[in-house]
């Protein structure tokens, strides 16, 4: 007979290695390797101008995406779940191409929309001969900013979208018909089912905002100034003396250090949210 | 008529689910919405709610006409089917939403929700949330939460469907009681007859997307003027070839309705009944079903299946046994309106009626005599 006992203790030493080998060592030779040539090294290595640079940027464009995306993932969500219209399928699964599309591919397709060539390319300049501005988007940050948005925009939207579905739209309509209007409904009625899911969709969208290489990579060129830190890590690699692979390494420690909080802050939601739906089921409560 | 329905209609892509609707309602009034699933009673009552529009036809509430009116300004309260409480909000606040929507002064808000969680009887309750509250409790923070903002009408639907059996007769009787205390206008939606019939001071069925009938629970039970309520209410029995039954005379009706009460079933030494022993049928009890306060007998009269309920007060019967029939009336049908027949042989008998409580001996009519 099937026995579910017999499988348990198998499958957690396989479980437990394939993540201590695949994950846990190797981010533990990353903060190993940081610290071989020691504390002071390591310390003088992440202040330098171009990690420095490379940091702030990184932190300036995760919250310029996070902020937007946070909105367009609200919107979206809303829309999918409250209205229905044609082509709501077709928008569903549009939302979710950047899960399936390579990062590359989206850096580059920037590249063909603004770069000298790019069929948006004259509008920039005509927007900036009008108004006297040099907005510049490809290998400058704009194109930075709009590259990271572009990879992480499905995950608050996929976040909220089961949430609403499950919630439903009844409470919403009670207080509609007591007369509460659109954003009394929101931050009362609807905003409280979804806080969790939200910050939840927040904390992913970060993580990845923080970490993304390949889209970046594509449309950003200028060490020091549209570099982030996934890209510097890169560059001082390739540098290949031994003395700027550990400086590598260094500035790689600084974002295991970010995705550890991020993990702690993902669990903690997680637990919050599932905790929170474990309320809200029916209590078995008597008449 | 507080309200007032005039040649309503609504469409849903192919779907129409609600057809030249007219009807009114008197001020006070406790008004059923009776029909099964699909019938259109729902999109009704979300027509009056606001909830959806109609696509033509007038609705009125006390005279104005409000199909232009959003939602919210009709003075509409409404009860959600599962009630749709405020699950982040505590009962105090579920009830108080109404008049803080509606910027009440934080005084009146606490008078009003004081008095309602006293007349609901919820009073110590106030800080439980939902899903604190058994289903009976959760009605009641519904109902009060409806008529917090004192609306010139309520509207129910389905409000027993989400309240398990038991509970679900008691709560019947609050509600009708709770509606005439607080005098306010009520519409209710079912599918459940006995609930319709015990709530309701009117009752309105529906059928595909039609009104079949309206009036009084006792008119619609006792009159059905359609094939269709004919069928829907009571325990109703088909019976094709009626002319089998005796004193029924079937010339051009299509087919008949047969309930229960309608049929008596006795034996020879009934002294009751002996009187109109020359105008039974012989019947074959062919199953005995134990209701509970009631048996339900499955008899064969001449090749056609009635039923009939039998007091368990009478003597005993047993499967196989034969027994004297008389069928008292019949609803027949033709062209899908529905008549009432008496029986002939009875009414020969006796046309003044004088004696008729000698012989309508019937323990579980609804209108003996």
């Amino acid at each position: 007979m099937y026995s579910k006992k017999s499988f348990r203790k198998p499958m957690i030493i396989i479980s437990t290695l394939f993540v201590s080998l695949m994950l846990i060592l190797p981010l533990l030779s990353v903060i190993v390797n940081s610290l071989s040539k020691g504390w002071e090294f390591y310390v003088k290595s992440i202040s330098t101008t171009n990690v420095m640079s490379a940091i702030r940027l990184t932190l300036f464009v995760t919250l310029i995406t996070v902020g937007v995306n946070t909105v367009f993932g609200l919107a979206a969500a809303w829309l999918l779940t409250r209205y229905s219209f044609k082509g709501k399928q077709v928008l569903a699964t549009l939302i979710d191409i950047p899960f399936s599309i390579s990062p590359v591919i989206a850096g580059l397709a920037f590249i063909m929309m603004f770069g000298r060539m790019g069929w948006a390319a004259p509008i920039v300049d005509a927007v900036n001969s009008i108004t006297g501005w040099n907005i510049k988007i490809v290998f400058a940050i704009p194109g930075v900013v709009l590259a990271t948005i572009f990879v992480t925009f499905p995950f608050v939207s996929r976040e909220i979208i089961p949430v609403l579905n499950s919630v439903g739209t009844d409470e919403e309509e009670a207080a509609a018909l007591m007369g509460a209007g659109g954003f009394k409904i929101f931050k009362k009625i609807t905003f409280p089912h979804i806080r969790w899911a939200l910050a939840y969709g927040v904390v992913l969208c970060t993580a990845r905002a923080i970490g993304e290489f390949g889209a970046v990579n594509a449309l950003s060129k200028t060490r020091g100034k549209t570099f982030t830190l996934p890209l510097e890590i890169d560059a001082l690699y390739m540098a290949g003396s031994a003395d700027s692979i550990v400086e590598a390494y260094a500035a790689s420690s600084v974002l295991v250090i970010f995705a550890v909080i991020l993990l702690i802050a993902r669990n903690v939601l997680e637990y919050k949210t599932n905790h929170v739906n474990s309320l809200l089921k029916e209590k078995n409560v008597k008449d | 008529m507080h309200v007032e329905l005039k040649n309503v209609n609504k469409t849903f892509g192919n779907f129409q689910a609600s057809k030249d609707i007219c009807f009114g309602i008197e001020k006070g009034k406790l008004v059923a919405l009776l029909g099964p699933s699909g019938s259109g009673k729902t999109t009704i009552l979300r027509m009056i709610a606001g909830l959806e529009s109609a696509d033509s036809g007038e609705i009125c509430i006390d005279g104005k006409e409000v199909n232009n009116l959003p939602p919210a300004h009709r003075g509409v309260g409404f009860v959600f089917q599962n009630y749709a409480l405020f699950r982040y909000m505590n009962v105090y606040d579920n009830i108080a939403f109404g008049l803080d929507v509606k910027k009440e002064p934080r005084k009146k808000i606490k008078e009003r929700v004081h008095e309602l969680l006293k007349l609901t009887e919820l009073e110590g309750l106030e800080k439980r949330f939902p899903n604190e509250l058994s289903g009976g409790q959760k009605q009641r923070v519904a109902f009060a939460r409806a008529i917090a903002p004192e609306p010139e009408l309520l509207l129910l639907d389905e409000p027993f469907a989400a309240i398990d059996a038991k509970v679900r007769k008691e709560l019947r009787q609050w509600l009708r009681d709770m509606i005439h205390k607080v005098e306010i206008t009520s519409i209710f939606v079912t599918h459940d007859q006995d609930e319709a019939v015990e709530v309701a001071d009117q009752i309105i069925v529906t059928n595909k997307g039609r009104i079949e009938q309206s009036g009084t629970p006792y008119e619609i039970y006792k009159r059905p003027k359609t094939a269709f309520v004919s069928e829907f209410v009571g325990e109703p029995v088909v019976v094709r070839d009626f002319e089998r039954l005796r004193g029924f005379d079937k010339a051009d009706f299509d087919y008949a309705i047969v309930r229960p009460e309608f049929v008596e079933a006795f034996k020879n030494d009934n002294i009751h009944f002996k009187d109109i022993i020359p105008y039974a049928q012989r019947g074959v009890i062919k199953d005995i079903m134990f209701r509970g306060n009631h048996l339900e007998l499955k008899i064969d009269v001449n090749g056609t299946e009635l039923i009939t309920h039998r007091s368990m007060e009478r003597r005993a019967v047993t499967i196989g046994e034969e027994m004297n029939v008389v069928i008292y009336r019949i609803y027949a049908i033709r062209n899908k309106e529905s008549v009432l027949m008496e029986n002939s042989d009875l009414t020969a008998l006796d046309p003044r009626g004088k004696r008729r409580e000698k012989y309508l001996y019937s323990d579980g009519g609804y209108f003996v005599g």
